[in-house]
């Protein structure tokens, strides 16, 4: 059914149960918003989207007011236009404004609005929100004193991923978000997903910068620099330069960092594939001894620490190995150092990831099986961005170039891996060929692919039947291990990733990363793993090569002295 | 059964309580069991008699003569002169006494004269903590005859065709508030009592709780019998302990005789309340606030539609009433509509409870019918101003009201003639405040409230109340300039334009309301003066600490 309304006395139809702001987009009409956020519930607290709506008394918020037959609806009367100016005066009048030395200088919401209502300053008297900056964890940076109180933070941690660390707190103009008992985030239960950062609309809650560390690097003569790039970053950087979401940047990214100044660009692909042979064959272990079922990825290092937290009694269902990212790292200080005759102390391993959790993952304490830290620093996506801005790079001007060997060399199994579904259909494109023999007819395991925040399949391998389990978003993934919990789970083998789509909808990516944009960039995902050559882990090369050469063979020695880990029990 | 010569009623209520009732009647009874009289005077705890001014006060039948201002040590007297030797004791009485020597009727004292008491009839007559009180008072056979005689939609007619307005503040018609809930799907439904009060200087819900508890048990199963409503709470303010306690007893008593729970009074009708105690936010009396307080989140309000007619306590229809609203049901069903609308005005039928507080001889709890004028109140009820000072103006409906200046003082007390002018019946909350207060202090003061109170989730509420206080501030300092005033009035629009509900759409009111009735007093304050000499003292601004 449609309804018929009038924006500004133009007409418009949409569909029933359409809200006002649906309407006035379908009209070609802009209504400035905050607290409105496309994958979350309506809060409608902010106000800026007020609009006159026939009939009503007073301004109604488009965001939440329902589109009905015959309503007229007008966007930008004086009365409209002085409300909003008065609450973004509001707003600023409690906001530090001081946008030159924010991480979200000219990607803040409240700026773009506040120079879109063509507001400069603020009349009212200035209110300071006295609470202190949170900078106790290695992922995230907390500025409370810049919180416009839209809660989209809060939605994400207490909806998204079912954690509820950020709540409201305090009333009247004291209201800010907070931790729960005003503890730093390092002392909580925070896996650092960034989601919270994901949707904040301004700086109030931003990775923490970790380029001047890597600038300091690049400088430094003595060390030979790697950088790898994780799978879903070729496929979101471009939207840091304008580009529409959905395009494959994977050549331009890599001639990028060589401008940078890396002495040699890897692929995290490369250690994806060799996840998959590790994993795969710790699959096929408890499969036979029918222990520890089902196993569960350990890519995902939110993911990682919230089991850690919330399902320590669990933990033997994880995969022992490390991430894509640990591996690379490991790999770079032992094998890639002595075969390229570098002294590991002075490699210097960077990783730019779709995430915020990997700054956390590379500092824990386990992770330097090398003797030095596996992975020296992380760079989020956003991060490499102002790099490459601040390097001057000029984007649209950027060859395509390809990644260096032999840690460059992957399949289109470890591209895949950066989105939900991923790691399951990579791993079961090798454990079946490797169980049976035989070349698997289709690649594609569309049933793990997509949004649906759970999704299973059934695989006959063999004589084997196997049932496979992928979540993503950890209130999804907090479902599945209660059903293991209860010793209920039907599965063999569960994929868990910490953000909603994968990794390419991580904590790190470009802001804005809406559901809609997560599709296509995992569409760019599939895309890219259809253009290789090679689409299985087993057939890499360089990976075949690392075994015969180093490894030996999967789950070896080796392997478990540099690839494999464990984990801590934590508390909630 | 047991015959006692007399019944002496001593008011329980919180504002007696305060000034030491409990020690009164302790007293009371001490002095009867040495003189061996408890089985001849029956000693009565009895809800609010309204006029808290008289406090501690005890009612001696059946002479119905009023003693007030009472100390522990003016019990010896009344017992051995009035209850043992029949004479009156004089210097406590309320009431005058005729030539015949017989106290004055107290119901024509000027106190009582003018009032109507509909809701309050029992208040200060009965023992509140006994459901036998209220049935030998008449109580629970409208809820008798509802079931008995009349279909929910009928009931739902009654209401209408009574023309009875919600008492909480908004004043919409609660027959129609009834039919939304019962044409709405979902089930279970359910009915709400809100008992928030907490609007400065309201307390009329909780004498009425206090009071006649089961009168509100008895307004919510006819309500719910309407509806369709299977489950009730009674959301309590926190703070109110006696009507929490009360509240609690009269439904276990209820449930203990048939009148609550499975089949209501052996029809097939089943309905059981809960009482839920709130935790002191003021936008708690918001209706959706107060249902997101009962599923146990921060008290907040919801965007509305939908309404909670249509999804409201747990996503279901359900319908919230005022005390003071439910308590008039009873009253409706049993004696007619027609009956009701004899009562108060056209557009506002039937009597209104007000608390009448500030600089007034007579504070307390009053019922009047609605178009009373706010002379008669504050003149023949409320004694007049005292210490000879001259009236400034009335604060109706709590701090979220507007003020009334002397010129309105013969301004009918309905919905519609204080809405004209800027102001509400609101809770039913009669400030009083004589000439020696400046009306741009009282603001400031007013404001403060809100600052402290906003719940924080919209941005005009939470950043604009404490912009509003801050430059009202400014003006009381005597930092106030033109601008300034452009500003207020701007923020003020913006504010009741644009706030997600009634606290912050209220909030400027005050402010508004002071400059549209004091505007010369507010402007003399441009140039450096304060007519009331309040302002300026080299305080600035008095409320900051």
């Amino acid at each position: 059914m449609t309804i018929e309304l009038t924006i500004n006395e133009r007409i418009v139809c949409v569909a029933e149960g359409s809200t006002v702001l649906d309407a006035c987009a379908k009209a070609g009409v802009k209504i400035p918003t905050l607290c409105y956020h496309p994958d979350q519930q309506i809060k409608a607290n902010c106000r800026i989207c007020l609009v006159e709506v026939s009939g009503q008394r007073s301004l109604q918020p488009a965001c939440a007011y329902p589109a009905q037959s015959g309503m007229a609806v007008y966007t930008s009367t004086p009365r409209v236009r002085e409300a909003r100016k008065t609450i973004l005066e509001l707003m600023l009048a409690s906001h530090p404004r001081a946008c030159l030395e924010c991480p979200r200088n000219l990607k803040c919401e409240l700026q773009l609005l506040a120079n879109e209502l063509n507001i400069s300053e603020s009349p009212f008297p200035r209110y300071e929100r006295q609470v202190p900056a949170d900078l106790s964890t290695p992922s995230l940076k907390r500025v409370p004193e810049k919180c416009i109180n839209c809660r989209r933070c809060v939605h994400a941690c207490l909806v998204t991923q079912g954690i509820g660390i950020l709540y409201t707190s305090e009333r009247g103009q004291e209201t800010v978000v907070q931790t729960v008992g005003r503890e730093p985030l390092g002392d909580l239960s925070c896996v650092l997903c960034g989601q919270c950062l994901q949707v904040c609309p301004v700086g109030a809650i931003t990775e923490i910068d970790d380029t001047d560390k890597v600038w300091a690097a690049l400088a430094d003569p003595k060390k030979h620099t790697l950088v790898q790039v994780a799978p879903a970053i070729r496929v979101a950087l471009g939207e840091e330069f304008g580009q529409d979401p959905g395009g494959i940047v994977t050549g331009k990214l890599v001639s990028a960092l060589r401008m940078l100044g890396f002495d040699k660009v890897f692929d995290t692909d490369f250690t994806a594939d060799l996840t998959i042979i590790e994993e795969g064959h710790e699959f096929l272990e408890r499969l036979k001894e029918g222990e520890s079922l089902p196993l569960i990825t350990s890519c995902s290092p939110g993911w990682i620490k919230f089991a850690e937290h919330n399902f320590p009694n669990l933990l033997r269902h994880l995969s022992t190995c490390k991430s894509p990212q640990q591996m690379f790292g490991a790999l770079a200080k032992t094998y890639y150092a002595q075969s390229s005759g570098h002294n590991p102390r002075d490699i210097y391993v960077v990783s730019v990831m779709p995430c915020t959790a990997k700054k956390f993952e590379a500092r824990r304490p386990e992770m330097q099986d090398s003797v030095y830290p596996d992975v020296d620093v992380v760079l989020t996506t956003r991060e490499l961005a102002r790099m490459l801005k601040q390097a001057g790079i000029v984007w649209e001007a950027l060859a395509e170039e390809a990644f260096d060997t032999p840690l460059g060399i992957s399949t289109g199994a470890g591209v895949i891996f950066g989105a939900t579904g991923g790691v399951m259909e990579a791993a079961l494109r090798t454990v079946y060929e490797v169980v049976t023999g035989e070349e698997l007819g289709r690649l594609d395991f569309t049933a793990v692919r997509g949004m649906e925040g759970i999704k299973e399949a059934d695989i006959e391998v063999g004589k084997q039947a196997i049932r496979v389990g992928v979540a993503h978003g950890l209130q999804n993934a907090r479902l599945l291990m209660e059903q293991v919990e209860r010793g209920e789970s039907p599965y063999h083998f569960i994929e868990i990733m910490c953000c909603p789509g994968g990794c390419i909808g991580g904590g790190g990516q470009p802001i804005p990363t809406t559901n809609a944009i997560r599709q296509k960039r995992i569409a760019a995902t599939y895309l890219a793993d259809e253009s290789m050559v090679l689409r299985k882990s087993h057939q890499n090369p360089a990976v075949t090569t690392l075994y015969e050469e180093f490894l030996k063979r999967p789950l070896g020695l080796r392997s478990h002295e540099l690839l494999h880990t464990h984990y801590t029990p934590r508390t909630k | 059964m047991k015959y006692y010569r007399a019944h002496v009623l001593i008011c329980s209520g919180s504002n007696c309580a305060i000034k030491g009732c409990q020690t009164i009647k302790d007293a009371l009874v001490a002095v009867l069991n040495k003189h061996e009289l408890q089985s001849e005077i029956k000693v009565v705890d009895t809800g609010c008699l309204g006029w808290c001014e008289q406090g501690p006060s005890m009612v001696i039948y059946p002479e119905g003569v009023m003693y007030s201002r009472l100390k522990n040590s003016d019990m010896d007297e009344i017992v051995t002169e009035h209850l043992l030797k029949g004479r009156f004791v004089h210097r406590l009485m309320t009431q005058s006494t005729d030539t015949l020597g017989l106290a004055s009727p107290l119901n024509m004292t000027p106190f009582f004269q003018k009032q109507r008491r509909v809701v309050l009839k029992n208040c200060g007559l009965i023992n509140p903590e006994r459901l036998e009180d209220y049935i030998h008072a008449g109580g629970y056979t409208a809820l008798a005859t509802a079931l008995d005689k009349y279909a929910p939609e009928e009931i739902i007619a009654m209401v209408l065709d009574a023309g009875l307005r919600g008492r909480g503040g908004a004043g919409f018609l609660t027959g129609k508030k009834w039919s939304y809930t019962k044409a709405a799907l979902g089930e279970p439904k359910y009915l709400i009592c809100n008992a928030d009060e907490g609007e400065p200087g309201t307390f009329k819900d909780r004498l009425i709780l206090e009071g006649d508890p089961h009168l509100i048990v008895e307004g919510m199963a006819i309500a719910a019998y309407a509806i369709g409503a299977s489950k009730g709470i009674i959301y309590v303010r926190g703070e109110y302990d006696l009507s929490i306690k009360r509240m609690e007893q009269a439904v276990l008593q209820a449930r203990e005789n048939g009148i609550l729970g499975e089949g209501v009074l052996g029809s097939g009708f089943n309905f059981d309340i809960e009482v839920c105690a709130g935790a002191g936010a003021y936008v708690c009396g918001e209706e959706t606030a107060l249902i997101e307080s009962i599923e146990g989140n921060r008290g907040e309000p919801r965007f509305k539609p939908p309404y909670p007619a249509e999804k409201g306590l747990w996503g279901l229809p359900t319908c919230v009433n005022n005390v003071e609203t439910l308590a008039n049901i009873p009253a409706i069903i049993e004696n007619s509509p027609t009956w009701y609308r004899s009562l108060g005005t056209e557009n506002s039928p039937g009597t209104k409870v007000f608390t009448l507080t500030g600089n007034i001889t007579n504070s307390g709890l009053i019922e009047v019918p609605m178009g009373i004028t706010l002379r008669e109140i504050i003149y023949d009820i409320g004694g007049g101003i005292p210490q000879g000072r001259r009236f400034k103006m009335a604060q109706t409906g709590g701090t979220s009201g507007g003020c009334l200046a002397e010129e309105h003082l013969d301004l009918p007390m309905d919905y519609d003639s204080l809405a004209s002018h800027g102001s509400s019946l609101g809770s039913g909350a009669l400030l009083i405040m004589d000439d020696s207060h400046c009306i741009l202090d009282l603001t400031h003061c007013f404001l403060k409230f809100f600052v402290h109170e906003s719940c924080g989730k919209c941005t005009p509420c939470r950043e604009g109340t404490p912009a509003l206080y801050k430059l009202i501030g400014k003006m009381t300092a005597g930092q106030g300039n033109q601008d300034d005033l452009e500003l207020i009035h701007r923020l003020a629009r913006t504010m009741q334009d644009s706030s997600l509900c009634a606290l912050g759409q209220t909030a400027p009111v005050p402010v508004l309301s002071a400059f549209r009735h004091f505007w010369p007093e507010v402007e003399a304050h441009m140039t450096g003066n304060c007519l009331a000499h309040k302002c300026f003292s080299g305080r600035g601004s008095k409320h900051d600490h």
